[in-house]
């Protein structure tokens, strides 16, 4: 298992160094991926092509995937200080000519595409291999994404999981007041989905219904997770200004030391 | 030329396990050969060309030569932020077949018109952007271009029957035909519109102009030893497309001129206006823009006179 505070310390830290923002969706998903990379995806080496594949759909949150790859040890702490430098290869979005990146996303709607390729690959050369994809809700709100969905269940991509990082806002405001979601479970069922409903950042939960998923047979899963936009930081939750502002040094120090609590 | 496309994919699917055929469901009367001899490597996504797109670039990162079949502006506009950010990106050999060139679908309407597809398609870095003069090109430029590691774009007009006879059903990736040798006037063109630049030249040559006429096929990457040489033979070039003139075959042979310092007089002959009222066939379509063999030769001739 990986560790969901190193991951929110090291976002903390890295998005003060750059000075940038998206700090808030990022520690939205920082358990999500604590679990997927920790405990569920198989990824032996990057060369495998057998091996599992991640999309993160909602590329703004790219700091949190850069953190996992410290943490996992396939990139050196020199590399991840070069996030958001000029000749980087750790930019905002995640960028493919990485290795540990499969696929480059940042456009809405389109990661999840490319995982409904990545599954039904998977599936005609008969290999148990999963496709992961991270998607926002704001991101439900693109029409090529419900194509994908549709797709995915008529073809039976069990092998396929995605995770809606439900944290309620988007980019200039709530979710439920720009085009609400909701009944969003119903949505993805009614799709002919598999639909689990979690805590987003309960990663004994996470891990353990993310496990059961039969990968094998039968439809595609979403999980559709509960998650606080800033989880962690008391004065970023659910605060939209943190999908854009860089800290100050008291806010960054007040915001490091509600997270090594 | 979609018959000969799909028939030749057939043979090479038949050889190679890594083909895919996926459809926004579309193709019939066109698809079966591969449907009914490959039903496993064969889906219709349904009418959802975004992901379409998505799948394919997911497919190929796998290790599969997915193609992708719709007609132009659906296989080409609606999902061309999704092949941009997809194949292009990820340097991945999703193949892109565009059928309707220019007027082909003429009374089915600006929205099943391909005139831009090729434009915007040849602006991208490291994609093949193929445009087949007839089918037997366009059988040629499949087998010349299945295998390579980049994405491709193929615009295949619909009709089956005519042939350039002295094209022979060549193709060449980089290179440019010349199928009527002149001395008077160069006349490029791409496409099925071929055979009006060929008509338009008898008419020329009635009255005493000989014409050079010469297909660009592969439009990306652009043939341009070969542009360069038949417009330093020239005092006068027309090219001839059924494209927006912005974009397409006569910006690339403008952007040659230029880039080159050559000194000659360019008429682009293509789609020009926004079209509104009364539309019709092909060939309807065709003259109503200015590009029949009547307009192409005189505009010629009008040049001619200066």
């Amino acid at each position: 298992m990986l560790s969901s505070k190193k991951i929110r310390e090291l976002i903390i830290t890295q998005s003060k160094r750059a000075n940038v923002g998206h700090i808030g969706c990022a520690l939205s998903v920082a358990d999500i991926l604590a679990v997927l990379y920790g405990a569920i995806m198989r990824i032996d080496s990057f060369d495998d092509p057998f091996r599992d594949r991640f999309i993160l759909s909602k590329g703004h949150a790219a700091l949190a995937l850069y953190a996992v790859f410290y943490l996992k040890g396939w990139i050196s702490e020199e590399e991840l200080n070069t996030f958001y430098t000029n000749n980087t290869l750790l930019a905002v979005h995640p960028e493919s000519a990485h290795k540990c990146v499969d696929f480059s996303t940042g456009s809405l709607g389109q990661g999840i595409t490319f995982g409904v390729g990545a599954a039904l690959a998977a599936k005609m050369k008969k290999s148990a291999h999963r496709a992961y994809v991270l998607v926002s809700d704001g991101e439900c709100n693109e029409g090529a994404l419900w194509e994908a969905v549709m797709f995915a269940s008529h073809n039976k991509l069990s092998n396929l999981v995605v995770i809606v990082d439900l944290n309620g806002l988007q980019a200039l405001g709530h979710t439920k007041d720009i085009i609400s979601l909701e009944p969003l479970s119903e949505k993805w069922r009614s799709f002919g989905w598999n639909v689990i409903e979690v805590d987003g950042h309960d990663t004994v939960k996470l891990t353990d219904v993310i496990e059961k998923i039969d990968t094998t047979s039968g439809p595609p899963t979403v999980i559709i997770a509960n998650t606080v936009f800033g989880k962690g930081v008391s004065f970023m939750e659910n605060n939209l200004k943190w999908h854009y502002m860089p800290m100050t040094d008291e806010q960054f120090k007040a915001a490091l030391s509600e997270i090594k609590q | 030329m979609r018959k000969s496309f799909v028939t030749a994919l057939v043979d090479i699917a038949q050889k190679d396990s890594r083909i895919v055929l996926l459809t926004g469901d579309l193709g019939f009367m066109v698809l079966e050969p591969f449907i009914e001899r490959f039903p496993e490597r064969f889906f219709n996504v349904g009418v959802s060309e975004q992901n379409m797109a998505g799948i394919a670039t997911g497919l190929a990162e796998a290790g599969f030569i997915p193609f992708m079949y719709s007609i132009a502006p659906f296989a080409a506009l609606r999902t061309y932020e999704f092949i941009r950010n997809g194949p292009i990106k990820h340097k991945l050999p999703v193949r892109v077949v565009g059928v309707g060139a220019g007027f082909d679908y003429g009374l089915n309407g600006l929205t099943h018109w391909g005139l831009e597809d090729i434009s915007v398609m040849r602006i991208q870095p490291g994609i093949t952007v193929i445009a087949p003069a007839d089918s037997a090109q366009a059988s040629s430029a499949l087998k010349a271009s299945w295998n390579l590691d980049c994405p491709v774009y193929y615009s295949l007009g619909k009709d089956e029957d005519s042939l350039v006879t002295a094209l022979n059903g060549k193709f060449e990736i980089g290179n440019m035909d010349t199928v009527r040798d002149g001395d008077d006037l160069l006349i490029i063109t791409m496409g099925g519109i071929v055979f009006e630049a060929i008509a338009a030249a008898d008419m020329l040559k009635a009255s005493g102009v000989s014409s050079q006429i010469a297909i660009v096929s592969c439009v990306n990457p652009p043939p341009t030893d070969d542009i360069v040489k038949a417009l330093k033979r020239h005092k006068i070039v027309l090219t001839v497309e059924v494209q927006y003139v912005n974009g397409g075959l006569g910006s690339l042979v403008s952007e040659t001129i230029a880039e080159f310092g050559l000194n000659l007089r360019l008429v682009r002959m293509g789609v020009r206006k926004h079209i509104e009222g009364p539309i019709g066939n092909q060939k309807f379509m065709q003259a109503l823009c200015g590009l029949s063999a009547e307009n192409i030769a005189q505009s010629a001739l009008n040049t001619l006179k200066g």
